[in-house]
């Protein structure tokens, strides 16, 4: 019992940092890599809701597969640095007092609903709660349309990003094999601090 | 863990996607913050699904995951098409479609 407080306590403030890690870092790159950190604490947080397949799903898929295309992209256009706070005009004072309100907000209809289940552990539980077979039965049964428009988007969004991404012709100047602009240091391979 | 716990930290990390996605420039970063929120909403998902004991918050939450995949795959073409026509890449100074 404890322990599962301890868990959750060490990975809900790893799943904070991480996020305020992506918001306040100056340089794209280490805020992805703060999102993954973030991922990792939120896998956490999933087995401790007896999420197994859902925690591995995030792993393997977001933490792993969609982080490295971030990254790749980061490497490719270059993350420079940008002044954390570059305006100081109406958006810059009032994004954070609108977010705050709306956590206040948020907070406020959680723990004032009425809700009793919300102040108990759940459910019970039966055995296999959430594991690969439980949720595959699902996602086949009940849900087997949602899980097959799903599919179709995957193919939608790569067909896509492969038109959006491509390279076109007459919209870039005639060169040797158009790549990055040229009047940008080519060594976006680096991280710079 | 009370279920609570677990919707109160969702709020938190959604407010702080929200927030990053109003004052970030930087479109990475604010697609960025967008998986914030994404994420921040299927561990709500998931703690309802926990305090019904019921399975099908989790399957949403996949489908999220997935929706978010499909997401970051365009947003991050939309990127590269830009830095590729020499674009700023910052959204304050992106203000039209035509490409």
């Amino acid at each position: 019992m404890w322990f599962e407080q301890l868990l959750f306590f060490i990975a809900g403030i790893g799943a904070l940092a991480g996020a305020l890690g992506v918001v306040l870092l100056r340089n794209p790159f280490y805020s992805v890599l703060s999102l993954v950190g973030h991922l990792l604490a939120l896998a956490v947080l999933f087995l401790l809701l007896h999420a197994e397949f859902l925690a591995a799903g995030q792993v393997v898929v977001y933490a792993g597969a969609v982080m490295v295309l971030y990254l790749f992209v980061v490497a490719y256009i270059g993350g420079s640095d940008e002044p954390l706070r570059p305006e100081s005009g109406a958006i810059g004072v009032f994004g954070p007092l609108f977010a705050a309100a709306v956590g206040a907000e948020l907070c406020i209809a959680f723990i004032a609903s009425g809700l009793k289940a919300l102040d108990t552990q759940g459910a019970d539980l039966g055995a296999g709660f959430g594991a690969p077979a439980a949720i595959g039965e699902l996602l086949l049964t009940t849900f087997l349309v949602a899980f097959e428009a799903a599919s179709f988007l995957l193919l939608v969004a790569a067909v896509g990003a492969v038109v959006l991404a491509r390279r076109r012709r007459g919209l870039e100047e005639e060169g040797p094999a158009v790549g990055p602009r040229s009047d940008l240091p080519t060594d976006t391979m680096e991280v710079r601090a | 863990m009370d279920v609570v716990w677990f919707l109160v930290l969702s709020a938190f990390i959604f407010v702080i996607g929200a927030a990053g996605v109003m004052t970030r420039r930087n479109p990475l970063v604010v697609l960025l913050c967008l998986e914030l929120m994404l994420n921040a909403g299927n561990l709500a998902l998931v703690g309802f699904s926990r305090m019904h004991g019921n399975e099908a918050g989790q399957i949403f939450a996949l489908i999220v995951m997935v929706i978010a995949a499909c997401e970051v795959v365009i947003g991050l073409g939309i990127i590269v098409a830009m830095y590729r026509n020499r674009l700023p890449i910052d959204v304050d100074e992106m203000s039209e479609l035509r490409g």
